[in-house]
């Protein structure tokens, strides 16, 4: 599913971050470790599409991403990569539906609401369709986010810190959803984390340490 | 779900603001669309009234008061002019038709016109009901008079001394039938009380000035009281009974009063009345007059010589209404200016408004943004959703703008009618308002535009390692 070979990304003049080569196969499960900093989020990036390498190559669910143009690279990403970010990124000013909506809004396909409600039903919160992300417990929030990472069935979903500041009862909880349903999914997942509670959720999973984890 | 809608609910995601942007962008708008509307009403109801008018003569004076005494109905006459001296000019070469015009009477502010039938021809009339007068002291009302005086075919009523202030003492003895009412024509028209001129003659021959006139040339000619009041013994019995003790006279041969020395003229008739024998028998001897006259050339190139002839040649006064509304507008044109600078300037807050709510929109959303990106919408449809949130309060701004203008328009010609002014035409809408929703796409877009390059420009990157 992934690939890296001698992946490099300069942020600045003279200052450039290295990272390991990587083979995720489908369906596995990579978990990026490392502090703040270390650059987890520009792997994540990379990998996306959202930003070029400046050397090295990057494989991702069959496509060259450096080949793409950054017009391709949209229209890739919209088929092939869920998005769990940190701070979950549900719009205010939608309801939780129309939220999930916006993944085929920005994709530029019509809305399919009955495979929105699926999804929904499948990660218990058909319920909350109607409501504002506002009126959401962190845990629905959760829910619903996964919900639209998982909406167009991508093969790759990329969580970014999915259990910063939750405690560990709440953690547990929101790991075992992750894992669960992007294997119903048969989705490759990357996990972005300094959080040591999920590597000892995911004991068999793959890790590339960053930084001083490295 | 597509752009449009999903514009719509960000933008009512933050109501007030929205709110207050579409009050302020609306308010600009109607400003300049009320402006656009008042102008093409006032100049579509001038150019209506004046339609088919090619030159006013009357007494000399101002020529702009002139014509709008003569067409409009909107100021006093300069004085009168000798029915001999429109006979004359009726039998102009280059003349084709004349339409004689005697006021100086009212009822209840409107004004009472002696006139030829062809002036209710020349604005292609309708009658609503009843008949044309076919005798003197029977009238016409326009529409606007009959509906407010409550007036109905077959009633009587006696005209009062003056052109509309509403004070003048009433010929009680010498009253009207009306015999026909007027469909509406949004003309002039509509506020006038119309009759033969003969009739003013008539109405005023108490004081012994009823000398039929001769005929104007050709078909204009007003047809002269066939029995004056004056020659009949009954009609010195009106006459008598007249209280004259305080009530002036508005004599045919006297000059129509001019409203700033209306007065003045009384006090003259009235001292004539004293000696009514020897009044009598001067003013059957003064010549007949009428007020005015609406002169149709017979070519355009009469328009060259007639008017100077008018001027040089007789003691009448030509104006030509096209160059004196002309000129009337460019006078109104300033303080169409400032309305429209006014409008501009509301339109520059607005615009200012827009933009700052949409700049702080996209800060606001900048995660919003961020997840538009991640999610694999290109920079060019994030962008476009930030135009179609100003599209949107372009458009409702601009429909909000175009009505609540027309309403106000409706207000301002319902007062204009009710104070006698120019008829106005009440539902009208004009090409030039099509400004309006132009204006407000611009404003919008221009507002938008900085906000949505910077949500085009966004970086999902970015964004991602930093949300907020």
């Amino acid at each position: 599913m992934i690939h890296t070979r001698d992946l490099t990304c300069q942020w600045a003049p003279g200052h450039a971050l290295r990272f390991p080569d990587v083979d995720l196969p489908a369906g596995g499960t990579l978990l990026l470790r490392g502090p703040s900093g270390s650059g987890k989020s520009t792997w994540l990036a990379l990998v996306a599409g959202l930003r070029t390498a400046s050397a090295g190559q990057v494989r991702v669910a069959g496509a060259e991403l450096g080949h793409l143009s950054p017009a391709a690279r949209d229209a890739w990403r919209a088929r092939h990569i869920g998005f769990l970010p940190q701070k979950l990124l549900l719009s205010p000013a939608l309801s939780v539906a129309d939220n999930l909506a916006l993944v085929y809004w920005a994709a530029g396909q019509p809305v399919d609401r009955e495979r929105i409600g699926q999804t929904l039903d499948a990660l218990g919160v058909a319920a909350l369709a109607r409501r504002r992300p506002a009126t959401l417990s962190v845990g629905q929030a959760q829910r619903v986010a996964l919900a639209r990472a998982l909406l167009l069935r991508p093969p790759l979903v990329l969580a970014d810190e999915p259990t910063a500041s939750l405690d560990d009862a709440a953690c547990a909880r929101a790991l075992d959803l992750l894992r669960t349903r992007t294997q119903a999914a048969g989705a490759a997942l990357v996990v972005a984390t300094h959080d040591a509670r999920v590597a000892q959720a995911w004991p068999g999973a793959q890790v590339l340490a960053l930084g001083a984890d490295a | 779900m597509n752009v449009f809608t999903l514009s719509w609910r960000y933008l009512w995601s933050r109501p007030l603001a929205t709110l207050l942007n579409l009050l302020l962008l609306t308010l600009g708008l109607a400003t300049v669309a009320f402006v656009l509307l008042a102008q093409d009403r006032v100049t579509r109801a001038f150019e209506r009234d004046l339609q088919g008018i090619d030159l006013v003569v009357g007494a000399k004076g101002s020529p702009l008061q002139l014509i709008l005494a003569g067409v409009f109905h909107i100021d006093v006459p300069p004085g009168n002019i000798a029915l001999s001296e429109v006979q004359a000019l009726a039998r102009h070469p280059q003349v084709a038709q004349v339409i004689p015009l005697s006021l100086g009477d009212s009822l209840d502010r409107f004004r009472i016109v002696g006139t030829s039938t062809d002036y209710l021809a020349h604005y292609n009339a309708r009658l609503a009901e009843g008949a044309v007068w076919t005798d003197t002291l029977q009238a016409v009302l326009g529409a606007q008079v009959a509906q407010a005086t409550g007036l109905a075919v077959g009633q009587r009523f006696v005209g009062a001394h003056g052109l509309g202030g509403g004070g003048g003492p009433a010929h009680g003895d010498v009253p009207y039938t009306i015999t026909g009412v007027l469909a509406p024509c949004a003309c002039v028209l509509d506020r006038l009380v119309l009759t033969d001129t003969a009739s003013v003659w008539a109405v005023h021959a108490h004081h012994g000035h009823a000398t039929p006139a001769p005929p104007l040339a050709e078909s204009a000619a007003p047809q002269p009281p066939a029995a004056a009041h004056s020659a009949e013994p009954d009609h010195h019995d009106h006459h008598d009974h007249h209280d004259h003790t305080d009530t002036p006279v508005h004599k045919p041969g006297a000059a129509t009063p001019n409203a700033n020395d209306h007065d003045h003229d009384h006090d003259h008739d009235h001292d004539h009345d004293h000696g009514h024998g020897e009044q009598s028998a001067a003013a059957a001897a003064a010549p007949l007059e009428v007020t005015m006259a609406l002169v149709r050339y017979r070519s355009p190139l009469a328009a060259a010589s007639l008017p100077r002839w008018v001027n040089s040649s007789t003691r009448m006064q030509a104006a030509a209404p096209a160059m004196e509304i002309t000129r009337l507008l460019a006078l109104l044109g300033t303080g169409t200016r400032l309305l429209q600078g006014l409008g501009v300037v509301l339109l520059v807050v607005a615009a200012l408004s827009v933009f700052i709510a949409l700049w702080n929109a996209v800060r606001e959303r900048r995660a919003d943004v961020a997840l538009l990106r991640l999610l694999g919408a290109p920079p060019r449809r994030v962008g476009t959703l930030l135009l179609c949130e100003a599209l949107w309060l372009a458009l409702l701004a601009g429909v909000l703008a175009l009505l609540l203008a027309q309403c106000l328009s409706l207000l301002a010609g319902g007062w204009w009618a009710s104070g006698q002014g120019l008829a106005i035409d009440q539902s009208h809408w004009p090409p030039s308002l099509l400004a309006v929703p132009v204006l407000a796409l611009a404003v919008a877009l221009l507002a938008a535009a900085l906000p949505a390059l910077s949500a085009y420009r966004a970086d999902g990157a970015r964004l991602l390692s930093n949300p907020h």
